[in-house]
């Protein structure tokens, strides 16, 4: 775990659960205006605003609904939500209880990545300590009426569970696909009941948010992008780590922080990302410009980027849920020209083709997953045609 | 007409990411009550809250390409072919899954619109193995259909040519080559919401994603009730019937061998569908000129063993109720159900084991008639019955397990030899050039030609028990069926709801006529009884069904129940032309009940052959010892887990 900015919000000291002690004296109603007013978006990779999430999920006419804590952290080159669960489950717990005030929910649930399966016995020991001390249970802290409780339900290793309605189908035991939508979650989600999905960094934000106020959150970073994010920084660097940034650095302010000044191109967002290349390391890291869940693969000179395109569509071609075409195929004929292009046969209207069945994919998939998925693959071509069209009819 | 239930959401146990869900939608200033507004390439229309882009479209006549889409189906929204931008959103929307609740403006064939559709297209060709002149769907084959809509005229993606799966013929009915699979679900759909059955998943993931049965076992292994309902709504040629038609011609051109064929109601109702006819257009006699120009020695009506197993299973009913209601045994086994759809009897034997004893345990039409015509028939003609191919014409691909169940021997022989589907029989034709609609009528033969209306019923769900109604009413109460109900028609057992009850008093009763002398005295002890009798159609009915008489429902109060496999009875069947729909079925069964009408003898127990074989042949009447051994069977016991 690596600090190196003095306006962190997740890491700093302070005093523990001041944030859901605030809650506990404010009306549900003020608690949802906070989180909006402090600009929080979803950490997941979205971006969704969470207030606005926590408002649908309140308004929707439901006896029982449910907080899920999105902890399926699959996206290649991202773990800082590992970092979170193994550092500051606390901070997470508070936020998913905070959650739980807010859009009328008693129940809560960590859907646990499977490869995570080590921290199980970590997090629900957490969950024991905070029932016994009255931060989750019946009557949080002596509020009666706050009854909220927290299970760990274990993935399985399917990345597209990280998307909200295929770990929802998960959940409920089936394959992990995504649904349709409309409905959304919020309305109709885990068991047909409202369901608020959230990333852990959100919840831990969420948290921290009530704890400082909404105005001194969105102080940090730019408006569009309000806060602090953690980023998994991994690849040609010198200092791979998570790391606490105010939202809107630029990539190369954060390359520097790193060691990774050499870089010839960062993978933001992981293998759904973008890859910018070194004339765009002035680009800032923002929901408005390059976007990211924390994933920041750092690719040195001597990295071939086809190489990179072969890795990520490799990783899709296996990972789609194999439900809708555009994914399930699309992916396959990417990976295939890839192929092509590696070995020096593929023609220029073949791979304009290609890009032009990529928009198709982000355009006419179901879900994110086939949405994002020929990103790195259309970014890599774009920005490094000559490195990959050099091999052709060489 | 149409009240057909696709599905209900309490008990459908599909995927919940492929089917629709309530939408609780916000009230809107621009919805007015319960309608919303929306626009659709300029046209605008008002419609319920909740309806889907795709439905809103046809009301306009705007049409939208589809594929995973299915009538009778939960909507996936997962091949993306009817994809549609929708102002304000970044991503294009699947037309056929997406509810409208709030006031939309729709564009059906924009620039991006059209790229993506034929690039799904073209993945999909990309992974197809497309074998279009020796594929049995070629020319009604829905991928076809949607590349030559889309304009494919190259594999931009390529085409795979290589097999990745073989073809699995373990199943007598159902013969499924999954390098023809588009992965469109509609077979899981069908299986696991539709029939409620649960055979078909997808397995996998990825591009390695496959259709698979539980540990992929070949399908005549695991708990396929045979139904077809999955070949019916398949939209390329990976799924198929196991097709006899090479073997049939064989024995048609052998000059040893005696064919005959009999036909059964339902392919009559829907066979010109395959010939360019509107669906419902009769075709019986031009089809038995057809046949007979295709080389079949005999043609005869299965009608005429309609009519024996009312009899039979008729005679067998009130023989329970007279053990039930006189002796007081408790194990008469009631209700009684029909046994006559060999996919609902697979699936009680594999579903409901511990209720095999309320089967009736008369045969089948198609089983009686093989039987009668390799003994009774053989005899008449001096035939020796090794040298008969008795091949059943059915709307149905269970029959041809059915044919094939190894107790249905009691001749001495394979009571029946093929079962062949609709489809098959017009390609037959097609074959040997017949030009079915424009040929002249031409009768049954002798000596099963007579055939009553009761016995054409039993092609649409609710037949069966109108037939057996008209012929215990007569029988019991000593009236004509024509006193209580008009014209015979027993409106209350007809239609298409999934299940529906019926009670019938019996006020009067009357003596009892000589055919069953030998097995009652009199009928006194059903006098001011009620008979409560239930009709079902689908398994997914059948399953509610089941569980309420499982749970002590007022089903297990029932006395008679019939029960048919597949959704609108043998009309529907899984032999039947393709495509099908709630309308297509409404309009074959329009035609049965049409040609039931034009029947003189309309009831079972009237029918001259039919009293002619118990006088001169089966003797002792209904149920009696030559019947038992020759038009009755037993059940085997299934259950449902697999090793």
């Amino acid at each position: 775990m690596s600090l190196k900015d003095h306006s962190s919000i997740l890491f700093r000291e302070s005093r523990p659960d001041e944030g859901l002690r605030k809650a506990v004296g404010m009306k549900r109603v003020d608690i949802i205006t906070a989180v909006r007013e402090s600009g929080l978006k979803g950490r997941g990779g979205a971006g969704f605003p969470t207030g606005v999430k926590w408002n649908f999920a309140a308004l929707a006419q439901d006896t029982v609904k449910y907080v899920v804590c999105n902890a399926d952290e699959g996206e290649p080159g991202t773990f800082k939500d590992r970092v979170l669960l193994s550092e500051k489950a606390d901070l997470v717990l508070e936020g998913m209880a905070i959650a739980g005030r807010a859009i009328g929910a008693r129940e809560g649930i960590i859907y646990l990545r499977g490869e995570y399966d080590f921290m199980r016995r970590h997090l629900e020991q957490v969950i024991a300590s905070r029932e016994a001390a009255h931060l989750l249970g019946e009557s949080i802290l002596g509020l009666d009426g706050f009854d909220f409780t927290v299970r760990v339900h274990m993935g399985a290793g399917a990345y597209v569970c990280g998307e909200e309605t295929a770990l929802i189908e998960s959940l409920e035991g089936h394959r992990g696909e995504p649904r349709n939508r409309p409905p959304f979650p919020v309305n109709t989600g885990y068991l047909g009941h409202p369901t608020c999905v959230n990333n852990v960094e959100t919840l831990a934000l969420a948290a921290r948010v009530i704890a400082l106020g909404a105005e001194a959150f969105a102080k940090v970073g730019p408006a569009s992008s309000t806060g602090t994010k953690l980023f998994s920084v991994s690849g040609d660097c010198a200092r791979p780590g998570v790391y606490e940034f105010p939202m809107g650095i630029s990539i190369e302010d954060l390359l520097r922080e790193v060691g990774g000044e050499e870089a010839k191109a960062v993978q933001v967002g992981g293998a759904s990302g973008t890859c910018v290349p070194r004339k765009a390391f002035t680009r800032r890291l923002a929901f408005d410009d390059a976007s990211t869940g924390g994933s920041i693969i750092v690719f040195g000179p001597g990295r071939d980027m086809l190489r990179v395109a072969r890795n990520f569509m490799e990783f899709f071609d296996e990972e789609s849920c194999g439900q809708c075409t555009p994914c399930r195929s699309g992916n396959r004929v990417l990976l295939e020209g890839i192929g092509k292009l590696e070995q020096g046969c593929c023609s220029l209207s073949h791979l304009q083709e290609l890009q032009a069945l990529g928009e198709t994919m982000q355009l006419a998939s179901k879900c994110g997953l086939g949405q994002s998925s020929p990103n790195a693959f259309l970014s890599i071509v774009e920005h490094f045609k000559d490195e990959i069209l050099a091999r052709q009819g060489a | 007409m149409n009240t057909e239930s696709r599905m209900n959401p309490d008990t459908s146990r599909a995927p919940v990411s492929q089917k629709p869900q309530v939408v609780n939608a916000r009230a809107d200033e621009n919805a007015v009550g319960a309608q919303v507004r929306v626009s659709i390439d300029g046209q605008e229309i008002k419609v319920p809250l909740g309806t889907t882009i795709l439905d809103a479209a046809k009301r306009l006549g705007v049409h939208i390409p589809t594929l995973c889409h299915h009538a009778d189906l939960c909507s996936a929204g997962l091949c993306r072919v009817c994809v549609v931008e929708v102002e304000g959103q970044r991503a294009l929307q699947a037309s056929c899954a997406y509810p409208i609740t709030s006031p939309l403006t729709i564009k059906t064939h924009t620039r991006k619109v059209r790229n993506a559709r034929r690039h799904i297209v073209d993945l999909m060709l990309s992974e197809h193995v497309g074998e279009c002149y020796t594929c049995s769907r070629s020319n009604n084959c829905e991928l076809q259909s949607l590349a030559k809509e889309m304009g494919v005229v190259n594999f931009r993606f390529g085409q795979r040519t290589e097999r990745r799966h073989q073809t699995d013929t373990s199943s007598h009915s159902v013969v499924r080559n999954m390098d023809k699979c588009v992965l469109c679900r509609r077979c899981v759909r069908t299986c696991i919401d539709l029939q409620e059955v649960g055979v078909l998943e997808a397995c996998h993931r990825g591009s390695e994603t496959t259709i698979e049965t539980f540990r992929d076992k070949p399908l005549g292994e695991v708990v396929c009730i045979n139904c077809g309902q999955c070949i019916n709504r398949c939209p390329t040629g990976a799924l198929r019937a196991n097709d006899p038609t090479e073997e049939i011609w064989r024995h048609i051109d052998n000059p040893g061998k005696h064919v005959v064929i009999q036909t059964a109601p339902a392919p009559r109702a829907a066979i010109g569908e395959c010939f360019g006819c509107a669906p419902g257009t009769p075709m019986t006699f031009e089809m038995n000129s057809a046949l007979r120009l295709c080389g079949f020695d005999k043609v005869f009506d299965t009608n005429f063993t309609a009519d024996l197993t009312i009899l039979e299973e008729g005679t067998e009913l009130l023989l329970r109720l007279h053990r039930a209601l006189v002796q007081g045994d408790r194990e008469a086994a009631l209700p009684q159900f029909t046994s006559c759809s060999p996919g609902w009897v697979k699936y009680l034997e594999h579903f409901y084991p511990d209720y095999i004893p309320n089967l009736s345990s008369a045969k089948s039409p198609q089983q009686m008639f093989g039987a009668v015509i390799k003994t009774y028939y053989a005899q008449l003609h001096e035939l020796d019955p090794k040298d008969i191919v008795t091949v059943a014409l059915m709307p149905c691909s269970a029959k041809k397990f059915e044919c094939n169940r190894p107790e249905m021997v009691d001749s001495g022989f394979k009571d029946v030899d093929y079962g062949l589907t609709t489809r098959e029989l017009a390609q037959m034709f097609k074959e040997a050039g017949i030009d079915l609609p424009n040929l002249p009528h031409s009768d049954f033969d002798d000596p099963f030609g007579s055939a009553t209306g009761s016995g054409v019923i039993f092609g649409a769900t609710g037949g069966v028990m109108e037939a057996a109604l008209r012929t215990v009413i007569e029988v019991v109460c000593g009236v004509q069926v024509e006193n209580l109900f008009d014209h015979a028609d027993i409106i209350p057992v007809r239609g298409f709801d999934g299940i529906r009850y019926v009670e019938l008093p019996i006020r009067e009763v009357g003596p009892v006529i000589p055919m069953f002398k030998h097995l009652v005295g009199d009928w006194d002890w059903l006098k001011g009884a009620t008979l409560k009798v239930a009709v079902a159609h689908g398994t997914a009915n059948a399953k509610k069904v089941m569980d309420d008489i499982k749970a002590g429902g007022r089903f297990s109060e029932c006395h008679f129940i019939e029960f048919m496999g597949c959704p609108g009875g043998c009309i529907g069947g899984g032999g039947q032309p393709i495509p099908t729909s709630p309308e297509i079925r409404a309009a074959r069964a329009k035609a049965i009940y049409g040609e039931d009408r034009s029947y003189k003898i309309r009831k079972s127990h009237e029918n001259p052959a039919v009293l002619e074989l118990y006088e001169k042949f089966l003797k002792e009447g209904p149920c009696g010892h030559l019947s038992h051994k020759l038009l009755h069977t037993h059940y085997t016991a299934r259950g449902a887990f697999m090793a």
